[in-house]
């Protein structure tokens, strides 16, 4: 039974990596036709050039990323729609298949003065780049200086000429390689579609099992029911009523809401292919916002003694309250703060971590040029991925209920009536 | 240089306008709707549930109370119908025990009663018999006396009515 196992366990794992490894090979071999075409012709230094080399780092970012079409396998997307707002040209919406998916999810075409990079859509920062649908050739990239850090900037190459990209905007102020840029991207992207198919799927699976509760009432529960009645039950009985108190069905609804949410965000993220593969709560805007939320819940319901230990801690001196207030000012926004880095930073690299153990076949097979190098890696990558996929399933409930418990707690702090 | 390229391609830390505004819209539509449809008449489907298991454990708590007492109050009955079983047997016994004593002296006075009587009517036989005895005994001394007086009187006509004046005399007595 054992040499059974390892046989089927081996054999899925050859035929993975040997997979992977064609694949490849046969990107490298049309990237390197591609690259040498666009060199022969050779316009003023702006050149469609390749990276030959494997970037385990940047294949993990990309899988990582937020995409504006779904990949399926090989050159396959579903696309989705496009909404995106620049300020000075106004609203443009239309399917990312307008693009025409080729390569590596780079658009084949530019449209409204958008294009498509590796599956995200980026602005062409030239107002002279035309505005309508126009063929482009490839993409590239320079080193710029900006604040006085270097900084790669995305370049599309449009009739030999190269054209800097804008990236979407973001809400960082610069710090993290963002900030405000030519134009917002409000699409229905990859992390988008994937955090409307969960809340459909949960929507459906918990109003069967609330329908089931009405029409088998007075039996045990049955099927999905008696799935979904352990978890709901320790949510109330381990999180909301020791925290909550008498006052806990208030905000069961909430704690409910953002348990299922990012258990089911996190789990279809673990999914390796569609409707999976989502890295939702991985992603600091969705983190960032359930924090939001349990900020708000929480002061919103802060009640007169919670305000009066935040903003003037009764029974201590003066002079500690004037260091003290500061803290608990502060403190009210840590609180939110760690929880979104914690299931930003949990999710994120468990994902890393799994697409680093997979790039194992490409490190060890040289980029497709090793047959025996590869296999190795598969050997080594197989059962480390398997081992990492297990743990974060684990993270996947530990971080869903660590979200819920602390919100439970940061809300219990602002609900607690005054005695003492 | 590769760790800027690190920051420059690592854009699920940047926060993006369109993503958050969408998760803020599906999440408060989420939430609203589970609420409504869900969390709630779950919640609502489970406390009723509870509340009818605590009922079902108090009623069959009650009821084997009650069980208990009217097994108490059988034990009791039962306690009660023994103690008046030996009381009534203690009764009869009493009175059989009456009733033999009182035969027994009835049957003795009986008894003496008819010795009374058989001693009565041997005395009465034995006085009848004495003074059959004594005539009898006169009788004969009569004769015998009367054979003497013949053989001695048989020529004396005063002693013949000397003794018949005697006989007389005796008679009287």
């Amino acid at each position: 039974m054992r040499s059974f196992l390892l046989s089927i366990f081996a054999f899925i794992g050859l035929s993975f990596t040997l997979a992977a490894q064609e694949h490849h090979s046969e990107e490298g071999h049309h990237e390197e036709m591609q690259a040498s075409h666009h060199e022969s012709e050779g316009h003023d230094g702006c050149s469609c050039h390749h990276e030959e080399e494997y970037n385990p780092s940047g294949v993990a970012f990309h899988h990582i990323a937020d995409a504006n079409a779904f990949h399926i396998f090989g050159d396959l997307y579903i696309p989705l729609p496009c909404i995106l707002y620049a300020p000075e040209e106004g609203l443009s919406v239309f399917m990312s298949s307008a693009f025409e998916f080729g390569h590596h999810g780079d658009g084949k075409k530019a449209v409204d003065g958008y294009v498509l990079h590796e599956g995200v859509v980026m602005r062409v920062a030239d107002s002279s780049f035309p505005k309508e649908a126009v063929a482009i050739e490839c993409f590239t990239s320079r080193e710029a200086e900006k604040d006085g850090k270097a900084v790669e900037i995305y370049q599309v190459v449009y009739e030999g000429q190269c054209y800097d990209l804008d990236k979407k905007s973001s809400f960082d102020g610069g710090i993290l390689g963002g900030g405000i840029s030519s134009y917002y991207d409000f699409s229905v992207t990859k992390n988008v579609f994937t955090m409307l198919l969960t809340v459909i799927l949960l929507f459906f699976v918990f109003t069967g099992v609330a329908k089931a509760y009405r029409t088998r009432a007075g039996q045990a529960p049955k099927g999905m029911q008696s799935v979904m009645e352990p978890v709901f039950l320790f949510i109330r009985d381990e999180v909301a009523i020791p925290f909550l108190g008498h006052k806990y069905e208030r905000y069961l609804p909430f704690l409910m809401s953002v348990f299922f949410f990012i258990l089911g965000l996190n789990l279809i993220g673990q999914i390796p292919f569609f409707p999976g593969s989502g890295n939702v709560t991985g992603n600091l805007a969705v983190t960032s916002v359930l924090a939001i939320f349990t900020f708000l819940v929480t002061n919103l319901s802060g009640n007169k003694h919670y305000w009066e230990h935040t903003l003037w801690m009764p029974g201590v001196p003066a002079w500690i309250k004037i260091i003290l207030t500061p803290v608990e000012i502060m403190g009210l926004f840590i609180k939110p703060i760690t929880l979104m880095l914690r299931l930003f930073a949990n999710i994120t690299a468990g994902h890393i971590v799994i697409i680093i153990f997979v790039s194992l076949i490409f490190i060890f097979g040289d980029a497709g040029e090793s047959v025996p190098g590869s296999v190795a890696g598969g050997v080594i990558a197989v059962p480390l991925t398997m081992f990492m996929m297990a743990i974060e399933l684990l993270v996947a409930f530990i971080q869903a209920f660590v979200f819920c418990i602390l919100s439970a707690s940061y809300i219990s702090a602002a609900i607690e009536d005054a005695h003492h | 240089m590769e760790s800027i390229l690190f920051l420059a391609d690592f854009s699920v830390i940047r926060p993006e306008p369109g993503l958050m505004v969408w998760t803020l819209v599906i999440f408060a539509i989420f939430w609203f709707l589970m609420a409504k449809f869900a969390f709630k008449p779950i919640q609502q489907a489970l406390k009723t549930r509870e509340q009818d298991i605590q009922d079902a454990l108090d009623q069959a708590k009650k009821a084997r109370e009650e069980i208990e007492g009217v097994q108490a109050k059988n034990e009791q009955i039962l306690m009660e119908a023994r103690e008046e079983r030996s009381k009534i047997l203690k009764e009869a016994k009493d009175a059989k025990d009456a009733i033999i004593s009182e035969a027994k002296e009835q049957a003795k006075a009986e008894a003496e009663k008819i010795v009374e009587r058989a001693k009565q009517d041997i005395e009465n036989q034995r006085m009848a018999s004495i003074i059959d005895m004594k005539n009898q005994i006169g009788n004969f001394a009569l004769e015998i006396a009367q054979k003497i007086l013949q053989k001695e009187m048989e020529g004396d006509k005063n002693h013949e009515a000397f003794v018949k004046s005697q006989i007389e005399n005796i008679k009287l007595n």
